[in-house]
Order: structure tokens, then C-alpha cells, then sequence
């Protein structure tokens, strides 16, 4: 069979996902399939692109995989740009000088930023905001001044302007309109969408119309408004909208739109057949369509067309739901109310900053739109409301009026028809996914995720997911519980009160007394966590054995070929000369690959079980204790080396840290702790970013409690100030106590307080005030397992009977062969799968 | 294929261990002819499955949590926790998929797995 010559101009979001589309598909393999990127990367989240200044690499914007065109037999030229269609001969040629011949033409030249002709724009400090390049640029030159303007209020102005401001800049956002975001909500929205963005620091300028930009030697100095105004400026980020990218097709004689764009029919062809067109750079009805979503349906389509299939593209919704600089904005349906007829019921709360509308139609019987700022929660049941066109409750009002005690008034998830899209992502219907509910038995959003794909996307939809898990599963007269698993009626919370009541040392115990079969994979580290927190015993008594997760149970960390990683304690980050040379020996001696880790410790990775003891041996003779690396426990008090040596240090974070490691090392809790001393206000230990963090004043610490890194960074809540040691200690045991006590399974301190009904000010309350009346049995509790300390490496290498277990094999002393390494810089990694069926077949053939 | 069985071919069963080395509800591995095998303990039965996890492909599944799906023993991936029914091999979680099985007796407390695997579809009644 011949092939035919595919070729896709393009490699934006929408040109890799038809890539993708098509490897899906079967016909790929009827193409050869040749693709251009003029960008000198492939395909990233555009959509994500400000995350680029929030720490984002391009690599982890990066939408396809390394290799995976490689692999698919995809040809793309990088970094070359086509510049010409020649229908007649029907090949494409670019930028360097390259002629590909096509059979089929795809078009996914997306849009440029579209800068107003203003005089003077082309000054030194003018940029766009569109590529990872552009960010670049901007990154390097906003490093170096103060203020900066941004022109555009729409969604990517208000990005832009979030991006200048982070970098430390006076930040200004000039709108030619009278509001921000003038598309996508009105003026009670924007009124309210300003505020919050003042109150963040960025100064709005609506209704104003730049008239020139001035320079001095080049470099942009102010820009000046139309009506005598002006702002000093060192740069200016064009932000005022896009237009498409025709002119490679407008050359080529291909029918454009009056205002831009490919004209394409229902199957995404242009006016030649042989030429489809898919994206933003598309003109579908007499528009384009700047929304990422449009642009996958269209890539959908074209690959259906391609395929002889007759799919047809429907009508875009272009309802969304972001969050600008922390606020929630969502738009959605005719947002306008343009419709004949339609009225408009609206709420507004300027003191708490939300603003949410509804346009009804003139009957008030059906959702046409809305609006919502400050709270966009209510975005999926409203979009899917508005999509099925279903039917309203009397009063739709109640749809955005704050619910009042709890009296929820809320028609919910019944009020849809089960044509209703719920995962707009997905495209997933209401019907379909009660249906796997009911079919396929589920019980969790998590299976009703894997089963559905619905809520896979942007997880705006999750909410209603719950909802309709929930009336599923009491129609099937089920409850939906926080039980722990099939095996406890009980939630985390209520068991481990169970079990210090009782005085319950054994999962055997419990599970026989409050429990049924005999556990599992999610109650089994459950409740070896409570009873480690509760009574302190070794984890690897054989009566605790089988509940360990691999990590506890052979103290060490698994890795993806089942070797494991060691990482000894180093309180505060303070370690010896001797120790360094120590863990480097030991390294050395048993081929371990060394890490440095986020936490101020050292990794060593790939020890073979058998290896684990020995290693041990010769780190405890360093004077090295267990790590807790592998457990659900505290793992580093990170500290910046303050006021010993630095010359902005207040107080002694170092000492502090390894007093506070030393306290809580080995404490099992509902999920892994982590911690940080700054020994001054510049935070160099981020202890704002821990589950308890400790930064030096002149006159103490200040507590922070309940933050997060990783991947719902959240910040910690300032607890109290200028303590003394010993108090903070005495606040933290009641802390950590309160917490390892009312928490659920596997739930970071972070989302614990978010669940904490109250806030900082009730945890105040119980911690400090004693409201509650635990705080001394908080206190005693928290004594008991420090006393009660034992390094869990020590205690292992004097029972013979633990070290026993270490071992690869029952029946030899043979190491594992199925783990091989592969050299990498000066070290190895563990061989891929195909890499040690490559060396096994070398073997067989010796 | 039971008792008889062993004593007329005792070559094609290994004696891997005492039933005292394997805690209750946890598993170790043995090294037979070549092959990883899990061998794993319940509170009153011992079973044989593959050691390779067929998710992450790591010979690891004698390191995961034992207990049971609604009376079905099982054990769970160290890796990602994929569960895998202890009689028949079969991934609970991805019923598609599944690990060999060897047959397993205890005699006067010795552990014996059957070198060769079952027939692959699961066990076969015995």
C-alpha cells in the first residue's frame, strides 16, 4: 500500500492534538505524516502559559512527550516555517528552503497577537505575551526595572499583569473599554473583578485610549493616553487581543474571513478540499474562535474527515471558568443576555467581593447564561443548566443566592436531563455516567473518573460528580460514607478513638471488634499508622508486619524497579565534614546513586533488599539515625543557618530546627509532615510552605501552621508571633496531637484545615485557649511518644529475628536479577523494561 | 493432581521454605528454576503467584498488602497498588490482566510450590 502525504502546518495545541486524534485512529498508519513547528519546541499548554513565571519549566509545559513523534513515525521540522502552498503542484514549502509534496494539508497556524498601531510601539521594552519566548523576553527585562504597563483588560492582560507583578513590579493595566473583560462578563462583574484586583496592588485603567508610546535612547520611558493622561513605564506588554494567522492560505487563494480567518465548512475544509483548517486560525460561521476547546472539536472533526467519516462540527460553547490573580471568573453561555426577551436576575456582594448573574429566558422557565466573580463554584451545574436547556426551579434565584445555615435550596444535579453535558472536557453526559454508577457499581469519585474519563480535564465538574455519586448511590439505598474501607464502618477519626478507648494494640483486635473480613491494602497502613501514634511500637513486630506498607516494612523507600532508597537523618540540615565523608564512603562501597533531596538530606538510591541491613550497620556506626523518609511521619525541619553566621539572622535557626527535629522525629500521622525554621523575615528555609513552619522575629518566632508544597501549593496560616521557644514547642504538641487525631487517611495538614470549620480562629481557639479542654491531654499524649523514641534502624540491627526478613529470596542468598543498571552521567539508573529484555536476549545469544 | 501427585513426582515441586518464615498475611519470594515467585500467607492458606507486576513490571508483588475483597484474598502492588486475586492471579482492578499461579501444599510445615506454573486462565479446581 502507498501512502499518502499528510502534512500539518503547525504545532500548536490544537495541531499535536490532532496528531494525537490521528495515532489514535487506525487510518494513521495510511499516512506519511510530515508536520511543521515553527516555534523551536513542540507543542506546550499555552492555555498554562503564565505558570511559566510561577516556576513552570518549558519541559513541564511540554504537551508531548520526548520521542513520541519519533516513535509514531511523525517527520517535524523544527524551527521552520511554511511560507507558501503551491495548490497546483500541491507541495508546501518553508522557510529553509524545504519542498514537501501533500496529499491532504492541515492548517493549524493558530493566531498572532494583534498590537495596536500606536506610534512608538516598536520601542526597546515593547512585547507581546503569546510564546514561552515571549515570556522570556519579558522575564529578562522586567528583572531589571520598576513599573510596567500592561495593554489589554481581557483575560491574558489580567495574566500578564499577574506575571509583572510577582516579579516585583508597579503594575498597570490599560483597557480601552470601559470594563476588564469585556467579552466575557459586565460591568457588575468587572466592577467587582477590579476591586480584588486593586486590592491585589495592580492599578486599572478602563476607557482609556493609548495614544503613543515615548522612548528615550530607544528604551520605552511613558506612555500616553488619547485624552492628555499618561503613565511612566519601563515596559509594555501588548495584551489587546489576537488575530489569526491566514496569511499562508490568503496568499494561496484560499477563501479568508471579512475580519480574518480560513473559512472552513462543517468538516473543516477550506475552499479547497484537499486543505482543512483547524484551530484559532479558523473561520467557522463567520467567526473565530480564541478558546482552546473549539479548537480540539475542530481537530476531532478533521481527523474524522480524513477518515472518510461525515462528522460534522457543532455549535462552540464558549462559556469558561478561570482564575485570574487568585479570582474566580466565569462566564458563561449568552453571558449578555443578547438574546430577545431575555432578563437577568443578579447578586452582588461588594464586602466579600462576589458577584453572580443569571440570564433566563423571557419565560424564566430556561438558563441562558450567567456570570460569576469572586465564586465560580457553581460554574458546572450552571453550564450544564444552560446546555440542556432543562427546565428551572421556580425560584432560579436560589441558583446564586448565598445558602443561609446550611439550608440548601439548591435544585442540584436532578434538575438536569440525562442528555445534560456534566464534563464539558470530556464531552461526558449526565445519562452515561449515572449509568456506570449503576452499571459497573461504583462508589468513589476516583472510579467514577476512571470509568467515565469525566472530570479528568479541568476538574471543574467534580463537584457535580459527587453529586450525582451520592443520589446514585442512596436511589441504590447505599450511604455514602467516610468509612475507611470495605472493612471498618468507621471513619479514620472515629477509630482511632475507638482504639484508645478500648486500648487496642492489634489490627487483629480491632478488626475483630469493630471490623469485617480481613483488611486490606487501605485500612491495613491506616491502622498502623494509628497505632504507631497511639502506642509506639515497633512497626516490624510481626503482629504489625503484614500492615506496613513495602516502605515501613523494610524501612527504606521503594523505587519503579523495586530496589530501594535510603535517607538518613541530617536534623536541620547540619551535618559534619566526617558524616559527609561517611555517607560518600558508603555510597561508594555499595554503588549507590546519590541525591541531594529538597529536604536538606541525601538520597541514596538503588540498595537491593539483602543490602539494607549491612548499609544500615555502617550508617549507625557514623552516628546516623532512620530518616523516616518512608514513613507517614516528619520528615526534615529544613533551617537556613541563621544568626551564627548570617548577617541578617535574628535568632538561631539551626539549633531550633534540630531541636524541633529531634522532638517530633518518628511521630506517625495521618500523612508525611514537613517543617522549616527561617532565621529571619527573608524566609530562606520557606517555612511558609510547611505543615508547621517557625520564622525568627526580634522578640521570638512567629508560627505558621498548615501549609503545602507540592502539588496544591498552599501557604501556611500565620498561628501566633513572637514566641518563645518553649511555648511554640508546647503549641506544636498540641498541634500535631490534634491533627494526627481528627485527620483522615492520607490527608495532608493543608486539607485538614481546609475541611476545619472556623479556620485559624477555631484552631486559636482549641490550641491556644484550651476551648475544647484537651490541650493537656494533647500535651501528655505527645510526651509519651517522644519518650518513647527509638531509632527504628537501631532497634532492627539488634533483633535478629526483624533482620531475618531482609532478605531477596527464601530459598537463596542469589541478588535480584531483574534489577540491572545502566550508566547515566557519573552514575546509573535502573535499565527501562525494554533495555533488560535487550541484555537477557545478549545472554541467551553468548 | 493432589497428594498422589507429589509423592510420584517429587522433582516437580520445590520445598522453598518452613511455614514459620512467612509472618501471617504478608508474602516472600522464591527463587525457582529461574522463575520469581511470590509465595503468601493468609490467616489460613498459602498461595504461589508471579512476582513480576505486570503494571510497573518490578518483581515485587511478594512485598504487597495481603487481605481479601469481599471474602476474595488478595494482594495489592507496593508500586500502584493494583490488587490481584491470590487463587486465581487475576488483577482485580483490570480483570484483563493477570499473573501466573503455581500450585502450593504445606507437609509436616515445609512450604512446596509446584515448579511450573498452572495452565494459564487461572486455577484449575484442585
Amino acid at each position: 500500500m502507498t501512502k499518502k502525504n499528510l502534512v500539518v502546518v503547525g504545532n500548536g495545541m490544537v495541531g499535536h492534538r490532532f496528531l494525537e486524534l490521528l495515532l489514535e485512529r487506525d487510518e494513521a498508519v495510511r499516512w506519511n505524516v510530515v508536520t511543521f513547528c515553527e516555534e523551536p519546541r513542540l507543542a506546550y499548554d499555552r492555555v498554562n502559559l503564565t505558570s511559566f513565571f510561577g516556576g513552570k519549566t518549558a519541559a513541564e509545559l511540554s504537551l508531548v512527550t520526548p520521542h513520541r513523534y519519533e516513535a509514531a513515525g511523525i517527520t517535524v521540522h523544527l524551527g521552520d516555517r511554511a511560507i507558501a502552498i503551491d495548490r497546483q503542484q500541491k507541495r508546501v514549502s518553508s522557510a529553509e528552503g524545504r519542498r514537501i509534496p501533500y496529499d491532504l494539508l492541515v492548517l493549524a497556524t493558530g493566531s498572532a497577537p494583534f498590537v495596536p498601531a500606536i506610534p512608538g510601539r516598536d520601542a526597546w521594552g515593547c512585547f507581546v505575551y503569546r510564546t514561552i519566548e515571549d515570556l522570556k523576553r519579558i522575564r529578562l527585562w522586567a528583572g531589571q526595572v520598576q513599573t510596567g504597563v500592561v495593554i489589554g483588560g481581557g483575560l491574558l492582560g489580567l495574566e500578564a499583569a499577574h506575571a509583572l507583578a510577582r516579579m516585583g513590579l508597579e503594575t498597570h493595566v490599560v483597557e480601552f473599554a470601559s470594563r476588564l473583560m469585556a467579552m466575557q462578563i459586565d460591568d457588575g462583574g468587572a466592577e467587582i473583578l477590579r476591586s480584588k484586583i486593586e486590592a491585589l496592588g495592580v492599578s486599572v485603567h478602563t476607557g482609556k485610549n493609548t495614544s503613543r508610546i515615548v522612548s528615550r535612547s530607544g528604551r520605552v520611558t511613558e506612555i500616553r493616553f488619547a485624552d492628555g493622561g499618561a503613565l511612566s513605564t519601563e515596559i509594555v506588554v501588548f495584551s489587546a487581543g489576537i488575530s489569526a494567522r491566514d496569511e499562508l492560505a490568503r496568499d494561496a487563494g484560499l477563501s479568508v474571513g471579512e475580519r480574518g480567518g480560513i473559512i472552513i465548512d462543517e468538516h473543516c475544509r477550506t475552499s479547497d478540499p484537499d486543505i482543512l483548517a483547524i484551530g484559532e486560525c479558523a473561520n467557522y460561521r463567520g467567526r473565530t474562535y480564541g478558546l482552546v476547546g473549539p479548537g480540539y472539536q475542530m481537530a476531532r472533526t478533521a481527523v474524522s474527515t480524513l477518515g472518510g467519516a461525515s462528522d460534522r462540527l457543532g455549535v462552540f460553547d464558549m462559556s469558561t471558568k478561570l482564575k485570574l490573580m487568585g479570582v474566580e471568573v466565569a462566564s458563561i453561555g449568552d453571558a449578555h443576555g443578547t438574546q430577545p426577551g431575555a432578563r437577568v436576575v443578579a447578586f452582588t456582594d461588594a464586602v466579600s467581593g462576589i458577584y453572580k448573574k443569571l440570564v433566563l429566558s423571557s419565560d424564566r422557565e430556561r438558563l441562558l447564561g450567567g456570570v460569576l466573580v469572586g465564586d465560580a463554584s457553581g460554574y458546572g451545574q450552571l453550564l450544564a443548566l444552560s446546555q440542556s436547556k432543562a427546565a428551572l426551579p421556580p425560584q432560579p434565584e436560589q441558583l446564586i443566592l448565598p445558602r443561609i445555615d446550611g439550608a440548601a435550596v439548591r435544585p442540584g444535579v436532578d434538575s438536569l436531563p440525562d442528555s445534560a453535558t456534566i464534563c464539558t472536557c470530556q464531552n461526558v453526559a449526565k445519562g452515561s455516567i449515572c449509568k456506570a454508577i449503576r452499571g459497573q457499581d461504583l462508589g468513589s469519585i476516583g472510579a467514577v473518573k476512571a470509568a467515565t474519563t469525566a472530570g479528568t480535564g479541568c476538574g471543574s465538574c467534580v463537584p457535580l460528580l459527587g453529586e450525582l455519586l451520592a443520589r446514585e448511590m442512596k436511589r441504590a439505598g447505599k450511604k455514602v460514607s467516610n468509612h475507611l474501607c470495605e472493612h471498618f464502618p468507621h471513619s479514620r477519626q472515629e477509630l482511632l478513638h475507638l482504639l484508645r478507648v478500648h486500648e487496642i494494640r492489634s489490627f487483629d483486635a480491632l478488626i475483630a471488634q469493630h471490623g469485617r473480613g480481613t483488611g486490606c491494602e487501605i485500612c491495613k497502613p491506616a491502622v498502623a499508622s494509628m497505632l504507631s501514634s497511639s502506642w509506639n511500637e515497633h512497626v516490624l513486630e510481626d503482629r504489625h508486619l503484614g500492615l506496613q506498607d513495602t516502605n515501613d516494612r523494610f524501612l527504606a523507600n521503594i523505587q519503579r524497579d523495586g530496589s530501594y532508597s535510603v535517607v538518613p537523618r541530617v536534623p536541620g540540615g547540619e551535618i559534619t565534614p566526617d558524616q559527609l565523608i561517611a555517607l560518600g564512603r558508603i555510597a561508594r562501597k555499595y554503588a549507590l546513586y546519590s541525591k541531594i533531596t529538597g529536604a536538606q538530606r541525601v538520597d541514596l538510591f538503588g540498595a537491593r533488599l539483602e543490602q539494607l541491613p549491612p548499609i544500615w550497620r555502617e550508617l549507625v556506626a557514623a552516628g546516623f539515625e532512620s530518616g523516616h523518609a518512608y514513613g507517614k511521619a516528619l520528615r526534615t525541619v529544613k533551617s537556613c543557618v541563621g544568626s551564627t553566621w548570617c548577617r541578617f539572622g535574628v535568632q538561631d535557626s539551626v539549633s531550633f530546627a534540630i531541636r524541633l527535629e529531634n522532638r517530633y522525629k518518628g511521630l506517625r500521622a495521618p500523612h508525611k509532615l514537613k517543617s522549616a525554621v527561617s532565621g529571619c523575615a527573608r524566609e530562606c528555609a520557606e517555612a511558609q510552605g510547611k505543615d508547621f513552619g517557625v520564622i525568627a522575629t526580634e522578640k521570638g518566632y512567629n508560627l505558621y501552621l498548615c501549609g503545602n508544597g507540592g502539588m496544591k501549593p498552599q501557604h501556611a496560616q500565620l498561628f501566633a508571633i513572637d514566641l518563645a521557644e518553649d511555648t511554640l514547642i508546647r503549641y506544636l504538641d498540641r498541634f500535631l496531637m490534634f491533627y494526627v487525631r481528627t485527620a483522615d487517611r492520607l490527608q495532608r495538614t493543608a486539607a485538614w484545615f481546609n475541611n476545619l470549620e472556623g479556620g485559624i480562629e477555631y484552631l486559636r481557639q482549641v490550641l491556644i485557649e484550651d476551648s475544647l479542654g484537651i490541650c493537656a491531654e494533647l500535651e501528655a499524649d505527645m510526651a509519651r511518644i517522644v519518650d518513647s523514641y527509638r531509632c527504628e534502624w537501631r532497634a532492627t540491627l539488634e533483633d535478629p529475628v526483624k533482620l531475618a526478613r531482609f532478605r531477596t529470596f527464601v530459598n537463596s542468598s542469589e541478588p535480584d536479577p531483574s534489577l540491572v543498571r545502566v550508566p547515566q552521567r557519573a552514575q546509573h539508573r535502573p535499565a527501562i523494561w525494554e533495555e533488560k529484555q535487550l541484555q537477557l536476549a545478549a545472554q541467551e545469544a553468548e | 493432581m493432589t497428594a498422589v501427585a507429589v509423592e510420584l513426582e517429587p522433582e516437580q515441586w520445590e520445598d522453598v521454605c518452613a511455614l514459620d518464615d512467612i509472618v501471617p498475611w504478608t508474602g516472600v519470594c522464591a527463587l525457582i528454576a529461574g522463575r520469581q515467585v511470590a509465595v503468601v500467607r493468609t490467616g489460613d492458606a498459602v498461595y504461589a503467584i508471579g512476582n513480576l507486576d505486570p503494571f510497573s513490571k518490578a518483581y515485587v508483588l511478594s512485598r504487597g498488602i495481603v487481605g481479601d475483597k469481599a471474602g476474595v484474598p488478595k494482594i495489592a502492588s507496593p508500586i500502584f497498588k493494583q490488587t490481584f486475586d491470590l487463587r486465581s492471579g487475576q488483577c482485580l482492578d483490570r480483570p484483563e490482566v493477570s499473573v501466573p499461579t503455581h500450585e502450593v501444599r504445606v507437609e509436616r510445615g515445609r512450604v512446596l510450590v509446584r515448579r511450573e506454573p498452572r495452565a494459564q486462565g487461572g486455577h484449575d479446581g484442585s
